[in-house]
């Protein structure tokens, strides 16, 4: 219930007194290390997992944007703030692991999620970056044997965002998102044979953040013989 | 074996005429005691009491027409192999006193007049009541299953009689003897589902306009020989019959049931109606759903013109045209800190008046979402009868309640809301209602390829091969 932080919010200004008065109850527990949701991405290709979800990803630290809430995520709003013209570096180009944004101050992480989903939350919170009020870009490339046609994009994402293949727009979910598999699926796409560089922008207020992408051939079915690589 | 003179009447649907526009089906509808709805030669062909018939090319708009030689009441028709067997009575039914009847088969191998192989063959007499016995052999109905031929027939003087033909030859099979099924019947009809035999019949009163009482009831068995209950138990050879299909609307009297399988899902029945009333109360021809709840055959309804939420069966979200959310004002930290006692007063709703003016001019694409009772999600079902049907329901087109905003179909075979309803193919749509009460929205540009609005995600749709098995498919129409 991200709408209803408000909620919290009053429950948590009521409990301040009884915090104060005993810190025991204050102390945070340790924050789950990256590797509990991702491992560094290897330079052998990767291949989408058993239901075609692609797993390796370009993750950039977070941008903040900051949002009390997810209920001003408009198809509007949501296309202004990831915008391409947004993106902090050359929109459609492979970031390199390890490189910095323009200021310097966002590194991109090549990396293998562990789960089916991406957690985006936890890849912050791992880094000890904002979790909350945010923009997360990810980047990956997949290898296509051959010419894929009446292909789809299928996404997942917690909260808004906007994704893209080879430069062109594919899918967007607005509004206050929440993560289900194929939630939104793209127009019939065609696949190059070789190399498909997707973009995607997820933006988030309050609450947890995730992601998921799959492609599915034209009979609903998972695509998995792709290879995925992030040099 | 007799041989029929083949008749060089011809068919001319485009004889037919328009209907008004409050009725059932298009054309010339009229006919009584219809034989079950089979394809030939790629036309529908049924024939009714006296030898006379109905055809059509799409289900919608019927013509006369169609031939059967020999006279007599009430044939039923099935195609097994090349043969179309035809059975029908002579005589009895009460009609001069009597009840002295012979069930007669004959076969063609094309029921179309213009096709080479249009030729009747006289089989034979396969059953008959004598005037006297508790029995009257007319109303003849064909069950072929599992390479198996059943004939049941008869009328409320006495038993419905069930008996077994040879499929090879229409004959009877030598030494089958007549088995009393059911009383309280005419009209009969068999079918076979998942185990289970139907037999299905008519009660009530026959022939009589307006003041018909016919109904449709059923009755089902393990066994094709019976014994057949109804839903409570009670025997169809005790007066039982759990009810399919009554009057409503402006027809009254339903009666003479068929079983149409039209495949993707659908099921529909033909039957007749004593009285259509916006047809002089004249006998016609009609076409409607065909549900199965609990094992159990249903009448079901075509859509009824009206604003929806059109629901998913996959997701439960509703459609919509995608455009930004717009919310009502509302101070929700206030709500949540109001006393129970705060006084209360409605808020207004969201109207188009609210919102409209913030959607784009052009086309818009469509999506689902969480139904949130808004203007960009009530969806107004219009027939279009002029634009013709299929199967027993006209096209319609799905517009934004309140604008000319019409559902169509894009080149890409996706879907978006055209700014103005024009009348193009692409904005009609067949709504035909599921066995399970869910209804199939099909694009009329792309029937032909059996692709249906279906959600392939959790808040897409797009057009798609139907599959009968998926709630992907499967829409709800909700009354806001």
């Amino acid at each position: 219930m991200k709408i209803g932080s408000t909620r919290w919010i009053v429950m948590a200004a009521s409990l301040a007194p009884l915090a104060a008065a005993t810190p025991a109850l204050t102390r945070e527990p340790p924050v789950p290390p990256l590797a509990d949701f991702f491992q560094p991405a290897t330079t052998a290709a990767a291949a989408p997992d058993a239901d075609g979800f692609i797993r390796r990803w370009l993750l950039l630290e977070p941008v903040s944007k900051p949002n009390p809430t997810n209920a001003v995520f408009t198809g509007s709003y949501v296309r202004a703030a990831l915008a391409p013209r947004n993106f902090p570096g050359r929109f459609g180009a492979v970031p390199r692991d390890g490189a910095a944004t323009a200021d310097g101050a966002l590194r991109w992480h090549a990396l293998d999620s562990t789960l089916w989903d991406v957690k985006l939350f936890n890849f912050a919170q791992a880094l000890g970056k904002p979790k909350y009020g945010v923009i997360f870009w990810a980047v990956t490339v997949i290898d296509s044997p051959r010419e894929m046609h009446d292909v789809r994009m299928a996404v997942g994402s917690n909260s808004a965002s906007v994704w893209w293949l080879n430069g062109a727009e594919a899918a967007a979910l607005f509004d206050d998102r929440r993560m289900v598999m194929d939630d939104v699926l793209s127009d019939r796409l065609t696949l190059k044979k070789g190399r498909n560089i997707i973009y995607g922008a997820v933006i988030n207020g309050p609450g947890l953040s995730d992601f998921c992408l799959r492609f599915l051939d034209a009979d609903g079915e998972p695509i998995r013989d792709l290879a995925i690589a992030v040099q | 074996m007799t041989r029929f003179i083949r008749p060089t009447l011809g068919l001319s649907l485009a004889l037919a005429c328009q209907s008004p526009a409050a009725a059932q089906l298009a054309g010339e509808v009229f006919i009584h005691d219809p034989s079950t709805v089979v394809e030939s030669d790629g036309k529908w062909f049924t024939f009714g009491t006296r030898g006379g018939g109905l055809v059509s090319t799409d289900g919608w708009t019927w013509a006369s027409g169609p031939v059967r030689p020999g006279g007599g009441v009430a044939p039923d028709v099935v195609k097994i192999g090349e043969r179309y067997y035809v059975a029908w009575a002579v005589g009895g039914g009460g009609m001069s006193g009597g009840h002295a009847s012979d069930v007669k088969i004959m076969w063609t191998k094309s029921l179309d007049p213009s096709s080479p192989d249009f030729e009747y063959h006289e089989v034979g007499t396969v059953a008959s009541s004598d005037g006297v016995e508790n029995n009257d052999a007319i109303d003849p109905a064909f069950l072929y299953h599992d390479g198996r031929l059943w004939l049941s027939y008869g009328t409320y003087f006495g038993s419905i009689r069930l008996v077994e033909l040879d499929p090879e030859s229409g004959r009877r099979l030598e030494g089958n003897e007549p088995v009393d099924i059911a009383i309280d019947m005419e009209a009969t009809a068999l079918l076979y589902r998942d185990g289970w035999y139907y037999l299905l019949g008519t009660h009530g009163t026959c022939c009589d306009g307006p003041n018909s009482t016919y109904n449709i009831r059923v009755g089902r068995s393990r066994d094709v020989r019976g014994p057949y209950v109804d839903n409570m138990g009670i025997p169809l050879l005790k007066g039982g019959g759990k009810l399919v299909a009554a009057a409503h609307g402006r027809m009254i009297g339903a009666g003479h049931f068929g079983r149409i399988e039209l495949g993707g899902g659908i099921e529909k029945m033909s039957l007749h109606y004593e009285a259509d009333m916006e047809r002089s109360g004249r006998s016609v021809l009609a076409i409607e759903p065909l549900l199965w709840r609990d094992g159990w055959p249903v009448a079901g309804r075509n859509l009824d013109p009206g604003t929806y939420e059109i629901q998913s069966a996959r997701s439960g979200n509703a459609l919509q045209l995608k455009v930004d959310f717009v919310r009502i004002p509302f101070d929700a930290r206030a709500s949540f800190m109001a006393k129970p006692g705060d006084p209360v007063k409605p808020v207004p709703g969201q109207s188009l008046a609210d919102v409209g003016a913030t959607w784009p001019k052009d086309a818009v694409r469509v999506d689902l979402s969480a139904y949130m009772v808004r203007p960009n999600q009530h969806w107004t079902i219009t027939p279009v009868p002029e634009a013709g049907g299929w199967f027993g329901a006209p096209y319609y087109k799905i517009t934004v309640a309140g604008t000319r905003r019409a559902l169509a179909a894009t080149p890409a075979d996706e879907v978006e809301a055209v700014p103005t309803f024009t009348g193009a193919d692409a904005e009609l749509w067949r709504i035909d209602q599921l066995t399970d009460g869910s209804y199939r929205i099909t694009p009329k540009t792309h029937a032909d390829a059996d692709l249906a609005l279906v959600a392939i995600g959790a808040s897409t749709p797009t057009l798609a091969r139907f599959d009968p098995q998926s709630d992907a498919g499967r829409w709800r129409f909700v009354r806001p």
